[in-house]
């Protein structure tokens, strides 16, 4: 067995997974504060330094209520749909480079999870894994309103997906057009983003240079298609009808308590963190931005790209959490003809737009 | 676009609260038990029995409270009073008076049916009990000692504020004896909680030159 590379390859998923669930407290923390702050309220404030600590405080306590188990469900599915949730979310995340790939003696280590070479496509088939735990969470609970919940879920992820996958393809077909080839590998997109579009365009270098070689620049319209679906995906409001409180008590997860229930509440907080991650590393440029690596000592440069990863995905979380804080939820029939009659023709149009540029800059216009 | 107009609108206000929220004037809500807003002075709180400042009860036992509560939640005895050692001035005293807390509004109409201004009202509004016994008040509870302090029903209570019992609720002030509100906040004759050290009323013809000269809404 090689030895070093299994105590990379582990070191990685431990270290991404302790990052994922240290952000996911900071969210839940962050996302109490924020709302607070936009509702002139105070939020968490007596949990450790301005409430820091209320999240862990919440576990705890979920952790040690008693998980009620009611007596109509149909128990397999119920004892399995939280691990369901759990599981597409965490290894949703292990996909996104979180930092500069670095070098301990002759062997590279890449902060990230895993480099799939179809990244992407195994985001989305996750993402899309995740549904089935909210279905069969209200089907299995063998009462009324988780199974209306878990029927929207249905009908909400498929609409959306369907969206989220077509901005998804466009930025991947602008990626290719960066590099050598297309790459559905998150790491190759990252890499592509490296650098300021003066490298693209020298004539219009003065201009150009302090403009990042982002994707969100060409792509703009994309990344508003892919944030409204992400919303809708992570069952966020406006688009929370699948756990509507005020509608349908709790939604998927009224029957759950305890830890089953802090499970799916865990999995919902991975999501918005894991899916705005993939928006800052498809859209924003992941890590990159300057590090500095001549004046500054090296290990301040190697930890720059990390912070300037999780300024981004932050931005992106935040924007969120100033949704929820602003809208009202959107009744069902106006969820569907958001994501049926506006999302996918424009996603669809973006597509084709974007499509015939590329084409054209690579190849010439077809009657020349 | 009108969709798209409307929500940036609805994020505008809600970043600019934010921005307040943080940088401004602070959040409108307040830590509550560490940090107390300060009540109006009219506030309706507990009730309190007042005391004459020669330690007499006020309160003749007329039951006039009890026929104005809404509620129907105060009861009231009358009893004659010991001609040697009498409780109030006057032929009678309240033998009884009990309030049950858990259904008084606190609108304060026993305030205003009271001849003697033996029941007022106090800035305290913590009264939250673990029986429902307790959410009964008696003459004991409600009754200001002689020195003029009223009791707390839980004095151990880390929380317990004090001074919110021997804070009256400012309607008498304003309105009564006189029902001149040019007397508001003036040291006049005592009619709520605290120690008597008001000045003694003025007589009539005083107090009607006073609204003379200086009219209320002047």
């Amino acid at each position: 067995m090689n030895w070093p590379e299994f105590l990379i390859v582990s070191g990685r998923v431990v270290a991404t997974f302790a990052l994922l669930m240290v952000a996911t407290v900071v969210n839940v923390w962050a996302e109490r504060k924020i709302v607070a702050d936009m509702q002139s309220r105070i939020g968490p404030s007596r949990a450790g330094p301005y409430g820091v600590l209320q999240t862990v405080a919440d576990g705890l306590k979920l952790f040690f209520k008693e998980s009620v188990i009611p007596r109509k469900v149909e128990l397999g599915m119920y004892l399995l749909a939280p691990f369901l949730a759990v599981i597409p979310a965490f290894l949703i995340f292990m996909m996104v480079p979180w930092g500069r790939p670095f070098m301990i003696g002759d062997h590279e280590v890449a902060l990230q999870g895993a480099d799939l070479n179809i990244g992407l496509l195994f985001i989305l088939a996750m993402s899309s894994l995740a549904v089935y735990a909210v279905v069969l969470a209200g089907w299995s609970s063998g009462s009324k309103y988780p199974l209306i919940g878990g029927v929207r879920a249905t009908a909400q992820a498929i609409s959306y997906e369907a969206a989220m996958g077509l901005a998804m393809v466009a930025v991947v077909m602008f990626s290719a057009t960066q590099g050598d080839s297309g790459t559905l590998s998150l790491a190759g997109i990252v890499e592509r983003q490296a650098g300021s579009w003066a490298d693209v365009f020298p004539a219009l270098e003065p201009v150009l240079r302090f403009i990042p070689r982002w994707n969100i620049f060409p792509e703009i319209v994309a990344f508003g298609i892919f944030f409204v679906a992400i919303v809708a995906e992570t069952n966020r409001a406006p688009f929370d009808l699948v756990e509507a409180e005020q509608e349908i008590v709790g939604g998927f997860h009224t029957e759950y308590s305890g830890m089953r229930f802090a499970m799916f509440f865990l999995a919902e907080y991975v999501n918005i963190f894991s899916m705005s991650a993939i928006g800052a590393t498809l859209f924003l440029g992941g890590w990159n931005g300057p590090t500095f690596d001549q004046t500054l000592p090296a290990f301040i440069s190697g930890i720059l790209p990390t912070v300037y990863f999780l300024a981004k995905t932050y931005l992106v979380v935040f924007l969120f959490f100033w949704l929820r804080a602003t809208l009202p939820r959107l009744r069902y029939d106006q969820l569907m003809q958001l994501g049926w009659k506006r999302l996918i023709p424009a996603a669809l149009g973006w597509l084709v737009i974007s499509t015939v540029v590329i084409g054209v800059r690579q190849f010439g216009l077809p009657w020349s | 676009m009108g969709m798209l107009r409307e929500l940036i609108k609805g994020l505008r206000v809600t970043g600019r609260t934010m921005i307040s929220t943080v940088a401004g004037s602070g959040p409108v809500t307040t830590r509550y038990p560490d940090e107390m807003r300060e009540k109006p002075q009219r506030f309706h709180g507990r009730h309190v029995l007042n005391r004459y400042p020669d330690g007499m009860e006020k309160c003749i036992g007329c039951e006039l409270c009890a026929g104005a509560c809404p509620a129907r939640c105060i009861f009231v005895r009358g009893a004659d009073n010991d001609p040697v050692q009498p409780t109030s001035p006057g032929e009678r005293f309240g033998f009884v008076y009990e309030i049950n807390m858990l259904r008084c509004i606190f609108c304060g109409l026993c305030v205003e049916a009271c001849p003697t201004e033996a029941i007022t009202m106090t800035h305290l509004f913590e009264m939250s009990t673990t029986n429902r016994a307790d959410a009964i008040y008696t003459k004991e509870t409600l009754l200001m000692e002689p020195n003029g302090r009223v009791p707390h029903m839980f004095p151990e209570d880390p929380l317990a504020d004090m001074d919110e019992l021997n804070t009256a609720d400012g309607w008498l002030r304003a309105t009564a004896p006189s029902g001149v509100a040019e007397y508001e906040g003036r040291r006049m004759w005592q009619g709520t909680p605290g120690t008597a050290d008001w000045d003694p009323e003025p007589p009539q013809e005083i107090r009607d030159a006073v609204v003379e000269r200086e009219p209320a809404d002047g």
